[in-house]
């Protein structure tokens, strides 16, 4: 054990996870707009609206992240046309690339989530908002929105973490997060366990504030309160 | 179309052989996975404290941990490790693993701490009934477990398991930083000499999605074969 080297790095290592986590805050925002967009679209009657929102969702779930962070950062800069765009402002930076990808991705698990909260509250509640003579809109947004996003806490939390665990990927695309500064220093000092410990220390540190931050929201807006 | 065709002009035949490996890597890594929820199932649902703590850590360590983390742990560090190993018993050549092994490994270890929470749950959702009863019977503790448990928890295990199974086959494509040539390397390679990079991720992302809409079907089949008598 090089105790040492494990000192040195935990400052390096404390700086990457900075950028994890402003990567995940950034993603997990934009993919929970993407998330909520989709699943109100899943529940649309139409069923082209429908099946396109479906074909999203399966689509991001169904093929690995890396997959499609290379179709974003490597792919799309191939389409002459989109160089002309100010998109191409955006879709230059590896940092934004693997944004996009992960808030797409996210957001198709998020869209599932909400989607199957809003499918499990009660046709009482809503009935009773009708009969106050409340209109639909707004049913929706003070009654049907805020159950659902109580109702799907536990398993956004999860989503959460599992994202964390996904930023990891952003190492792939030249970013120097976590995952890609605890890769420099085993690649420059051939010590990896010691380097797994500190780097793996840090990412256990944020599961677990992320896992009780869920709980204590959970405690809060919770139906069991 | 071209650059999908077999043979020297095309990438198909590669792509073909690089689909098969990431069934290989998968299935591979789902058997090591087994082998490890095998061990730490018991110790999780054992009563001594020691054994669970081992368990807890062993599956709350990897859950938390990035993949692809864990997978540069295997790749930096397997060599030294099976060096050392081997330097104890007097052999102190240089050995190289082989890609598939490490990235078998990796994903095993991986796919085996979700495979024991799968099985935990499925085994803690039996009717406490049934271990009464089978004692009640007078069925030896082999028995029990064999008749009696195990099935119970394969039928309950299967939906949850298909799930680890789809967590599995996409985090192969994380083996593809080692080297080994699977969907995501074979498309690395013809992406970089084609410079046709949206193409050919593009049909990886095909590839994956094939694989995992094929198996799902599959152990559909298997749920349904599973809980007949239900």
């Amino acid at each position: 054990m090089d105790f040492e080297l494990m000192i040195n790095s935990f400052p390096k290592l404390l700086n990457a996870a900075v950028i994890t986590l402003k990567l995940l805050s950034v993603s997990l925002i934009i993919g929970l707009f993407i998330g909520l967009l989709f699943a109100i679209l899943r529940l649309n009657k139409n069923i082209i609206i429908n099946k396109f929102a479906y074909g999203y969702s399966y689509i991001f779930r169904g093929t690995p992240l890396l997959v499609q962070i290379f179709i974003i950062y490597f792919g799309l800069g191939q389409i002459e046309y989109l160089r002309t765009t100010f998109l191409w402002v955006i879709l230059k930076e590896p940092y934004w690339c693997a944004i996009i990808a992960f808030a797409l991705n996210t957001g198709a698990y998020t869209s599932e989530i909400l989607r199957s909260a809003f499918q499990t509250i009660k046709p009482g509640i809503i009935e009773a908002g009708q009969s106050l003579g409340i209109s639909s809109k707004i049913i929706f947004y003070k009654i049907q929105i805020p159950i659902a996003i109580r109702q799907s806490l536990p398993a956004y939390g999860n989503e959460i973490i599992l994202m964390m665990k996904g930023t990891s990927l952003a190492s792939t695309v030249t970013i120097m997060d976590l995952t890609g500064v605890a890769k420099y220093i085993i690649s420059t000092t051939f010590k990896p366990i010691e380097v797994f410990i500190v780097a793996g220390g840090i990412y256990l540190f944020m599961t677990f504030i992320i896992h009780n931050m869920i709980k204590f929201l959970e405690k809060k807006y919770g139906f069991n309160s | 179309m071209e650059l999908l065709a077999f043979g020297k002009t095309g990438w198909g035949d590669e792509l073909f052989y690089a689909t098969l490996m990431t069934i290989a890597v998968s299935i591979t890594a789902m058997i090591i996975g087994f082998s490890f929820a095998a061990i730490f199932t018991p110790l999780k649902l054992s009563k001594n404290k020691l054994l669970n703590f081992i368990a807890n850590s062993y599956t709350t360590v990897i859950r938390g941990v990035p993949e692809l983390l864990v997978i540069y742990l295997f790749f930096f560090g397997g060599t030294g490790a099976v060096m050392y190993v081997a330097s104890i018993f007097g052999y102190n050549e240089y050995i190289e693993i082989n890609a598939f092994i490490t990235g078998a490994f990796a994903i095993g270890i991986i796919s085996g701490a979700y495979s024991t929470e799968v099985f935990r749950g499925a085994v803690q959702s039996i009717d406490k009934g049934q271990f009464e009863a089978a004692n009640v019977l007078g069925l030896s503790k082999f028995g029990k477990f064999f008749k009696i448990i195990l099935p119970q928890t394969l039928r309950l295990a299967i939906p949850n398991l298909s799930n680890v199974w789809q967590i599995t086959l996409k985090d192969t494509s994380l083996i593809s930083v080692t080297g080994l040539v699977e969907i995501m390397r074979q498309s690395y390679i013809a992406a970089g000499s084609t410079r046709d990079p949206l193409f050919f991720y593009s049909f990886a992302a095909v590839l994956y999605l094939l694989l995992t809409f094929v198996s799902m079907k599959l152990i559909n089949k298997l749920e349904v074969k599973y809980s007949k008598g239900y």
